[in-house]
C-alpha cells in the first residue's frame, strides 16, 4: 500500500486487545511524545467493575492526556480514551463517544468488533485500527469494516503476541494492510504522528 | 449494514403510523439494534423490514422490544448501592412518605434491588416505588418478580458487595429456573407504560433513577428527559444516573449539585 494513504488524514485511531496487548501498549506508550491531529482510542477486554485500574495503570505510562470517556464525550486529538468496563464504546457522526450496555459480542463489552464496526462507519478513510494479542476472535470483523470504509488496518505479528491467536485469527480472515511487531507498531504510530 | 438515509425512514415510518418517535435516539446503537432486529427476523433487505412494517400486525411492537435494550441486572454497580443504602437512604428515612421513579426499569432488577434496600432499611411500608418503561413485555417480566436463577450468584455477590448482610436467599424461592423474589417486595411497585420521549411527569418524587438509559439519546433528548426529571423532583430531591452518563451537557446542571463524583446528583434549585 502507498505510504501516504497510511499517514496522513486520520482523524483517530483505535487500538484493540485482549490478553498479553496492555505489554503492547506499555511498551509503545512511553516512547510517545503527543499525538498532534489525532484522538487515539484505546479498546481492550476487561474485567467488569475493575474501573480506573487500566486507566491508572496507562496514565502512568504517558505524558499524553487521557480524557475520561463518559457518554456524549467529543472525540478530539490529542487526547487518549479508554473503554470502560461492561459498555460498548460507539462513535456518533458528530465525533462524540456514545456508550451502550446492550448484550455481549464475542463474549466481551466493551467488544472490539462494536467499536471498531462503529467508528468504520463515521470515520471511514480517516481511521487507522491496530488489532493487538488475544485469545478471542472479536477485532477481525471490525478491521474488515475499517478496511471496506477505507481505513488503514492493522495487525500485530502474531509471532511477537503473547497469545497469538487473535491477531493470528484476523489474519486467516481478512487481509490487514500491515502486519507489524511491536517495534513496527511504534513507528507507524510515529508515522501518523508526524503527518498532517 | 442498513444506511444512514434507510434508518431516517424506518425511523419517520415507525413514528407516522405507530406514534413511536425515535428520532432523538443514539443513531450508532440504534442502528445495531436495526441490525439486529434484520438477524432475529432473518431480514436481508430494507424493504423487508418496511413491508413488515406496515402490513404486519403487531410488527412494530416487536420491533419496540427488540431495538430497545433491556440488559439489566440486580445491585448493578455494588459501589453505588452502598452510596445509596448509606447515604440517600437515611435521609429517605426522615420523610413521612417516599415516592421513587424508576424510568426505563425494564424487566425491574434495579426496582426490586431498591425494595430490598428499603425493607432492610425499615421504610418499604412508608415507600412507593413507580416503575416505567416503553416497553409492556418487559414491565410484565417486571410485574412477576421472576429473574433467571443463572444469575442469582452474580446478584448476591453484587449485594454483598453494596454492603447487604442479610441472606440474600432468603428474597426469593426457585423453581424451574427461576427465581421468584417474595410478593412483599412488590407490594409497593406501581407498573406503568410512559415514553420518556413524549409523555409528561406525572407526579413528585424523592429520588428517580434512571441509569443506563440516557445513553441511548442523542444530547438534545437527554437534555428534554433531564428537564423531565427536574419538573418531576421535590426540593432536595435526588436524581441516579448510570456511571458513565452525566447532566453536564444539559441546561440544567446548574440546578443540580453532584454528590462528590458519584452519578447522584441532589436537585438544589
Amino acid at each position: 500500500m502507498e505510504e501516504s494513504k497510511i499517514i496522513s488524514g486520520c482523524k483517530a485511531l483505535l487500538i484493540g486487545g485482549s490478553a498479553g496487548s496492555l505489554e503492547v501498549l506499555i511498551e509503545v506508550l512511553p516512547k510517545l511524545e503527543q499525538l498532534k491531529s489525532f484522538a487515539l482510542i484505546i479498546v481492550l477486554h476487561r474485567k467488569s467493575g475493575e474501573d480506573n485500574l487500566l486507566e491508572n495503570l496507562i496514565s502512568i505510562k504517558t505524558a499524553i492526556p487521557i480524557m475520561e470517556v463518559e457518554d456524549k464525550v467529543p472525540v478530539e486529538p490529542g487526547y487518549i480514551y479508554i473503554a470502560p468496563s461492561d459498555y460498548h464504546l460507539l462513535f456518533e457522526k458528530d465525533e462524540t463517544i456514545s456508550l451502550d450496555t446492550s448484550e455481549k459480542v464475542n463474549y466481551s463489552r466493551p467488544s472490539i468488533d462494536v467499536a471498531f464496526e462503529s467508528a468504520a462507519d463515521v470515520y471511514g478513510p480517516s481511521l487507522a485500527a491496530i488489532l493487538l494479542s488475544g485469545a478471542n476472535a472479536d477485532g477481525t470483523a471490525g478491521l474488515q469494516a475499517i478496511k471496506e470504509a477505507g481505513g488503514v488496518t492493522v495487525v500485530q505479528k502474531p509471532e511477537s503476541a503473547e497469545v497469538a491467536y487473535m491477531p493470528g485469527y484476523a489474519i486467516e480472515n481478512m487481509s490487514p494492510d500491515l502486519v507489524l511487531d511491536i517495534r513496527q507498531i511504534l513507528e507507524f504510530v510515529k508515522n501518523i504522528n508526524t503527518s498532517k | 449494514m442498513i444506511s444512514d438515509r434507510e434508518l431516517e425512514v424506518l425511523i419517520n415510518e415507525v413514528f407516522e403510523y405507530y406514534g413511536y418517535d425515535f428520532s432523538g435516539y443514539s443513531k450508532a446503537s440504534l442502528k445495531r439494534r436495526v441490525e439486529r432486529l434484520y438477524q432475529i427476523d432473518g431480514i436481508s433487505r430494507f424493504s423487508d423490514v418496511l413491508s413488515k412494517i406496515r402490513s404486519e400486525e403487531g410488527y412494530v411492537k416487536h420491533l419496540v422490544e427488540e431495538i430497545t435494550v433491556n440488559v439489566t441486572e440486580m445491585f448493578r454497580d455494588p459501589l453505588f448501592y452502598k452510596l445509596l443504602r448509606e447515604e440517600i437512604v437515611p435521609v429517605l428515612a426522615t420523610k413521612p412518605f417516599i415516592r421513587i421513579w424508576h424510568a426505563g426499569c425494564s424487566t425491574g432488577e434495579e426496582v426490586y434491588s431498591m425494595a430490598i434496600l428499603l425493607k432492610e432499611a425499615n421504610l418499604l411500608h412508608k415507600s412507593l416505588l413507580y416503575a416505567t418503561d416503553i416497553n409492556s413485555v418487559v414491565l410484565d417480566t417486571a410485574k412477576k418478580g421472576l429473574f433467571p436463577l443463572r444469575m442469582i450468584k452474580q446478584y448476591a455477590e453484587n449485594y454483598r458487595f453494596s454492603g447487604g448482610s442479610e441472606d440474600f436467599s432468603d428474597y426469593y424461592t426457585a423453581n424451574y429456573g427461576l427465581a421468584k423474589f417474595s410478593c412483599e417486595l412488590n407490594e409497593k411497585m406501581v407498573f406503568s407504560q410512559h415514553n420518556l420521549v413524549s409523555d409528561a411527569s406525572f407526579n413528585e418524587f424523592d429520588l428517580i433513577m434512571c441509569r443506563n438509559v440516557l445513553i441511548y439519546f442523542d444530547k438534545h433528548l437527554q437534555d428534554r428527559v433531564l428537564r423531565l426529571f427536574d419538573s418531576s423532583l421535590s426540593c432536595l430531591g435526588y436524581l441516579a444516573l448510570g456511571t458513565k452518563e452525566t447532566i453536564k451537557f444539559s441546561t440544567v446542571q446548574d440546578k443540580f449539585q453532584q454528590l462528590n463524583r458519584e452519578k447522584i446528583w441532589k436537585k438544589v434549585k
